[in-house]
């Protein structure tokens, strides 16, 4: 019995070292919300990563990955746990996909003090943006202030003066009203913060309609974004009070949930889907023809991460050495799906901003339409604090 | 004065919501001893069936009978399937198979319908505001619901307490063993009453559809405040699990609104609102606890 295991013991290992001689594919670890209202970000961020690989034909900068996804159910020490495992038993030295900041503010600094790598397609919390900002943690998407930020400046330049502010009572949640206040140059009518896991906000629609403002800034990402407008449009308060929303408010699926309700709103992006470059043409088109719905910047920012790996590792010829690995990401040599893009000194983006309106297109929907630059070459708030 | 009444209004009509998923909790609690923790999960089952026969057909007069059969019927088969075999066993083993239950019906919907949230219009008679008095509009869905909400309340109260259903139901909830040695169907009383329930959370969540997202795990969301329902109503008692729903939407969306502000005459901005909406959140917490420790039967106890 015993020499039975020893001679499979010792065939494992023979099988296991012809298996590194053909290049072992590199491990990546997606630890990432695919369950629960959030699930729809998560799930977007994997289909696009998933189909940049395909793309290669199951390759990223010409070296074999294998991509490992978890779900953390939004829950931090859920995706604590996830990371543990596969740092320690899986050996994986490449994170990536966490949609929501209190995960990452969780999962983040464990990852990085372990020698990993970690390259954030979404959440980008202040915290890790400022004087915790570690040499092995990228962000792709953005710093969460500057999505508000140029809400803010998006206000400010259609001439609103009274801004009425909503956001749900976590850090993202404060972090979008501290952002949209550092670049509105109005007064603030009023200031709430909802409940994340609120759904009906008919106390706020009426806290609204009595302080009457120039305008409703809110940022409540997901299904709590589409209750929230809809419930704005049944209170009768979208044809009076006009709405500017940053990104995560009114993103593709948002918008195909609200319908009509949504004509006219202001929203400010860092991509759209009708971004003319040759690399968002590609990956639209390969979208479409893959997954057949609409692409959310989810979608964009986790093919953008993958991009960024993929020119990581084309780098070091396929070795994902953190050190090396750290050198070639920092030169951001992929062509984004937005266009301009390279890293700011705390290795996060600095990327345009522009202004995006909803109006009914040609085929009677709903859609979102580029019009023009609010904020050129943006970085963020934190980065000064961040020595590196 | 206008801001303080269109606040209860948005509060009686929380409240009315968290009855109509109390009701069918309460007594399927106070009739059967089983803690169904899966309670929520009808309620979004109703909200889904609805949405997705609103989404295929355009009508929301279609979509109501079909939420309300597809949590009646996914109700009654979770009764028969599932807690039919732990009624004699400890709560532990009801709350953990409940618990899996939700967890299967969360992936069942995600497999069926996806993550993204659904969208279902209200009736276009019952969509947009009237003015209810000078300088007070209100939507006309949230006073619809308030309007179902107080007729199925009536409904109930007779059904229970004027019917000779009502009249085993009662019974059962309180005499049980004697119920079933009269030589009544017990069986057949609880697959009824489970029934009924699941109908109930399933006229919320198809009620909730053009209100809020209709999503996977909604259920959860509205199930702890049900289950705070039914602790201050009183464990088995339809008058309490109304009255509960009532003090509870008024309570909770009067801190939401009200407290931020009343604290900002003390402090400075960002922190009373901060504050203040950490402390709205446990408002109806604490309000449980009082009522624990003053009535620990609740307020209206079943078994008085």
């Amino acid at each position: 019995m015993q020499a039975k295991a020893i001679l499979l013991g010792a065939a494992l290992a023979l099988a296991a070292a012809g298996g590194a001689a053909a290049q072992q594919p590199v491990r990546i670890g997606m630890i990432t919300t695919l369950s629960g209202p959030g699930g729809y970000l998560g799930q977007d961020i994997r289909d696009a990563f998933r189909l940049a690989i395909d793309m290669e034909g199951g390759k990223l900068g010409g070296a074999p990955v294998e991509l490992i996804v978890e779900d953390d159910g939004l829950k931090p020490g859920q995706g604590k746990q996830i990371a543990e495992r596969m740092l320690k038993s899986d050996g994986v030295k490449l994170f990536t996909g966490i949609v929501f900041s209190n995960v990452a503010g969780a999962v983040v600094p464990d990852v990085v003090d372990a020698g990993a790598l970690y390259v954030s397609p979404n959440a980008g919390p202040s915290n890790l943006a400022g004087k915790e900002c570690h040499k092995n943690y990228f962000v792709v998407s953005w710093q969460n202030d500057s999505l508000h930020e140029s809400a803010g400046q998006n206000a400010t330049n259609l001439g609103y003066k009274r801004a009425f502010i909503l956001a749900p009572n976590y850090q993202a949640g404060k972090d979008a009203l501290a952002g949209f206040k550092r670049f509105f140059k109005g007064e603030i009518a009023g200031e709430v913060y909802t409940r994340l896991d609120q759904t009906d906000f008919a106390a706020e629609m009426a806290q609204i309609r009595a302080a009457n403002p120039d305008v409703v800034f809110q940022f409540h990402p997901g299904g709590l974004g589409i209750a929230f407008l809809r419930q704005y449009q049944q209170a009768g308060l979208l044809e009076k009070v006009p709405m500017v929303l940053a990104a995560p408010s009114l993103d593709h699926v948002t918008l195909a949930a609200v319908g009509d309700a949504a004509v006219g709103i202001n929203v400010t992006a860092h991509w759209n889907a009708d971004f003319d470059n040759e690399a968002n043409r590609k990956f639209m088109a390969a979208w479409t023809k893959a997954y057949n719905r609409p692409a959310t910047y989810y979608a964009s920012q986790g093919y953008d991460t993958a991009l960024a790996v993929a020119s990581a590792l084309k780098a070091t010829g396929g070795k994902p050495d953190a050190d090396a690995m750290r050198a070639a990401l920092l030169k951001a040599d992929f062509a984004s799906t937005r266009g301009a893009f390279k890293f700011g000194p705390n290795q996060h983006p600095v990327q345009d901003w522009y202004a995006l309106k909803v109006e009914k297109g040609a085929d009677g929907k709903p859609a979102l339409v580029t019009k023009g630059k609010v904020l050129t070459g943006h970085g963020d708030f934190y980065a000064a604090q961040c020595k590196l | 004065m206008t801001l303080v009444l269109e606040q209860l209004l948005n509060g009686v009509q929380y409240g009315v919501m968290l009855f109509l998923l109390a009701a069918g909790l309460t007594l399927i609690f106070g009739i059967m001893g089983v803690i169904n923790l899966a309670h929520g999960s009808l309620y979004m089952v109703g909200a889904y069936a609805a949405a997705v026969v609103a989404a295929k057909t355009g009508s929301l007069w279609l979509a109501l009978p079909a939420g309300l059969a597809a949590a009646a019927a996914v109700g009654m088969a979770m009764e028969l399937v599932v807690l039919r075999r732990l009624y004699d066993r400890d709560h532990l083993d009801q709350v953990l198979a409940t618990f899996a239950l939700i967890l299967i019906f969360n992936q069942a919907v995600t497999i069926l319908a996806g993550r993204q949230p659904l969208f279902v219009a209200a009736p276009a008679a019952l969509n947009g505001s009237i003015e209810i008095v000078a300088g007070l509009t209100y939507p006309i869905y949230r006073l619809a619901v308030i309007a179902v909400g107080l007729v199925v309340a009536i409904g109930l109260y007779l059904l229970v307490n004027r019917t000779r259903a009502g009249m085993l139901v009662r019974a059962g909830a309180t005499h049980r063993d004697m119920v079933r040695a009269l030589g009544v169907d017990i069986r057949l009383l609880y697959t009824a009453v489970f029934g009924l329930g699941a109908l109930l959370a399933g006229l919320a969540g198809v009620m909730a559809g053009p209100l809020l997202a209709v999503q996977v795990g909604m259920g959860e969301q509205i199930l702890i405040m049900t289950f705070v329902v039914v602790v201050i109503g009183g464990v088995g008692s339809i008058r309490g699990a109304f009255f509960g729903a009532l003090v509870v939407g008024v309570v909770d969306t009067l801190l939401r609104a009200f407290l931020p502000g009343l604290l900002r005459q003390v402090m400075s901005g960002p922190e009373a609102d901060a504050l203040g909406a950490g402390l709205s959140s446990m408002g109806v917490y604490l309000l449980m606890a009082i009522v624990l420790l003053i009535r620990p039967k609740g307020l209206f106890p079943a078994h008085a």
